[in-house]
């Protein structure tokens, strides 16, 4: 779990491909440098492929909720040091990087706001934020936000980028895969939708809990997806991967998903869900 | 035979000396001084090693080849273990076996990963690395004991989740998943035994419990020590560091508030005598589920939610 975090080359480079300098990108997909205006102006997506290149949480913000209407919950929200664990780095002093670089404490956001008017409460993962891993303060705002979601009766939807657990949390990053876990089966049990969007890249301990707990679960095109990193099954099982494994296609192909929505259709599909999910239909 | 892990080198020594000095069957007449002297210093020695573990070293005991698993454990704790197989939908998963059995005269629920003893059984046990097969006939055989209100008890022992392609395409991912979501809500008492490795997401795929207990020597971690050195130090001679800084033996998770209870494991660790340490853990087991079983339903999956719910590291500011 968590190979996505750092380590991984591929990931590193890809990270570089997206770096958006001046007026060209490389799509992580076809590999195209295509115009970033076009870009921006359509939803992110590769005019050549279709790929969708990552949002940042605002990006994501704007394109799925009625502009003006999201108000953060739990903002303040900082991760402890349970296991005092340094690497070749401190925890905390990791932690203290990524916060002055995102301007976040943690790699969620939560809180609520209206899609096509009706109330809707969201949970974004950071990938820039330690990869989207999971640790105290992500698994403390999705159980939050999921006791916010049955006392309003109000419909949850999560969207997922993350390499997984939080190894630096230990044992703690791996329990928020159990307290997610609970939260959803009492949301389940109370009777409010859950929706997860998974995108580019979910895996590991975010996979294996909250992400794939949806009552529908919707994933963006290509996005990968996936319990174990490409890389751990190569090593494991010595042969190539098979083109196209572990992407949302793939996910789709084999039932573990709903729906792959694309970002232009994706406000009108999440509304069809609600109301037809939701309550007053 | 008992395999001797590479720290344990000096014993192997020793007791190969005093097994050769006693058949040799001389007749001189210091020979039982001798013996007395070598005994007495294996005594040391072993005090000294396993006093002193490393987590690293606790971590090689934890996956010693002859580990107890849940088929040692039946056959010294229980009686008429009823194994059942299958997941219904595709296969039968041999890294899991589950079943019903006879606990000091309760039926009870178990379910374990389990490694195998030889090579030939580990190959066809996956070496306790379970497929969505094995979550899933998990998930049945409880669904299974909560129709018919039977505790659950499971035996937890896995270096992980199989990560291969089958595992991915059949949804390895949302096996775990549904499993944390169906043990959270489950109507009937559940105690999680970390026996011996308690790997990552494939572990805890048996792990959402009302108590939690480890034996001594068995770990439970997010990731493998290997792992963790891998990918945060980038560096493989660095697993000893990353074992001790992932704090993942049984006295670590009990300090952590993780672990409810640690049963302890006759000097050198549960294979040196696999029957000593299923008398010890049985005792556990009874006080926990005697426990459990006198809580209502509804306050059994308060306290379970309430558990969880208090699993968090936040900073206080
Ligand atoms: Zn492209």
């Amino acid at each position: 779990m968590g190979w996505f975090q750092k380590g991984s080359s591929e990931e590193r480079e890809k990270g570089k491909l997206n770096i958006v300098e001046g007026m060209w990108i490389k799509c992580a997909f076809c590999r195209a440098v295509v115009y970033r205006k076009e870009v921006d102006q359509n939803f992110k997506l590769c005019p050549k492929c279709g790929y969708h290149f990552p949002l940042s949480v605002p990006e994501r913000l704007d394109v799925l909720l009625d502009p003006g209407s999201f108000q953060e919950w739990d903002a303040d929200l900082s991760p402890g040091d349970p296991l005092a664990f340094t690497d070749t780095q401190s925890y905390l002093g990791r932690i203290e990087i990524y916060q002055k670089k995102t301007g976040r404490r943690d790699a969620i956001v939560t809180g609520k706001g209206k899609l096509q008017t009706s109330p809707v409460i969201v949970g974004i993962f950071d990938f820039g934020f330690m990869g989207g891993s999971m640790g105290s303060v992500v698994g403390e705002k999705i159980c939050r936000a999921a006791d916010r979601a049955i006392e309003g009766n109000t419909p949850f939807l999560l969207v997922t980028t993350s390499g997984g657990a939080r190894m630096q949390e230990g044992i703690l990053s791996l329990m928020q895969m159990a307290r997610t876990s609970a939260a959803m089966a009492r949301l389940h049990e109370a009777g409010v939708p859950f929706i997860s969007l998974l995108t580019d890249p979910t895996f590991g301990g975010v996979t294996a809990s909250v992400a794939m707990l949806g009552d529908v679960i919707l994933a963006e095109p290509k996005a990968l997806i996936g319990f174990a990193g490409p890389r751990v099954i190569e090593q494991t099982i010595k042969q190539r991967l098979p083109d196209g494994f572990q992407r949302a296609e793939f996910l789709l192909e084999h039932g573990m998903i709903d729906a792959i929505v694309s970002r232009p259709r994706l406000r009108q599909t999440l509304h069809s869900v609600f109301r037809h999910l939701g309550a007053g239909v | 035979m008992r395999d001797f892990l590479e720290f344990e080198k000096p014993l192997k020594e020793l007791e190969e000396r005093l097994e050769k000095l006693k058949k040799s069957g001389s007749e001189r007449k210091a020979l039982p001084r001798l013996i007395r002297i070598l005994q007495s210093r294996l005594t040391k020695t072993e005090q000294e090693i396993f006093g002193n573990l490393t987590p690293w070293q606790q971590t090689q005991i934890a996956r010693h080849p002859q580990r107890p698993s849940i088929l040692d454990y039946m056959k010294h704790m229980c009686e008429d273990f009823l194994e059942l197989h299958g997941d219904r939908a595709f296969g039968d998963d041999k890294a899991v076996v589950g079943g019903f059995a006879t606990f000091r005269g309760r039926s009870i629920c178990v379910i374990g990963h389990e490694k195998g003893q030889t090579f030939k059984e580990r190959v066809k046990r996956n070496f306790g690395m379970a497929n969505p097969e094995g979550y899933r006939k998990a998930l049945r055989l409880m669904q299974l004991a909560e129709k018919f209100k039977r505790p659950v008890v499971t035996f937890i022992d896995t270096p992980g989740a199989y990560p291969g392609i089958g595992a991915e395409e059949r949804g390895q991912a949302r096996a775990i998943a549904g499993n944390l979501f169906a043990m959270s809500r489950l109507k009937v008492p559940i105690v999680a035994v970390i026996t011996g490795e308690g790997g990552s997401g494939g572990a805890l795929g048996l792990g959402v419990a009302d108590r939690i207990v480890m034996l001594e020597h068995s770990i439970y971690s997010v990731i493998s020590a290997e792992g963790c050195a891998a990918i945060l130090w980038e560096d493989a001679t660095k697993t000893q560091a990353a074992a001790a800084a992932l704090k993942m033996t049984g006295a670590e998770l009990l300090k952590l508030g993780i672990a409810d209870e640690v049963v302890p494991e006759p000097l050198g660790g549960a294979h040196r005598d696999a029957e000593g340490t299923s008398q010890s853990l049985a005792q556990t087991l009874h006080t926990q589920l005697n426990q459990l079983l006198t809580t209502s339903t509804e306050q059994l999956l308060a306290n379970r939610y309430e558990k969880f719910r208090q699993m968090a590291a936040l900073a206080d500011d």
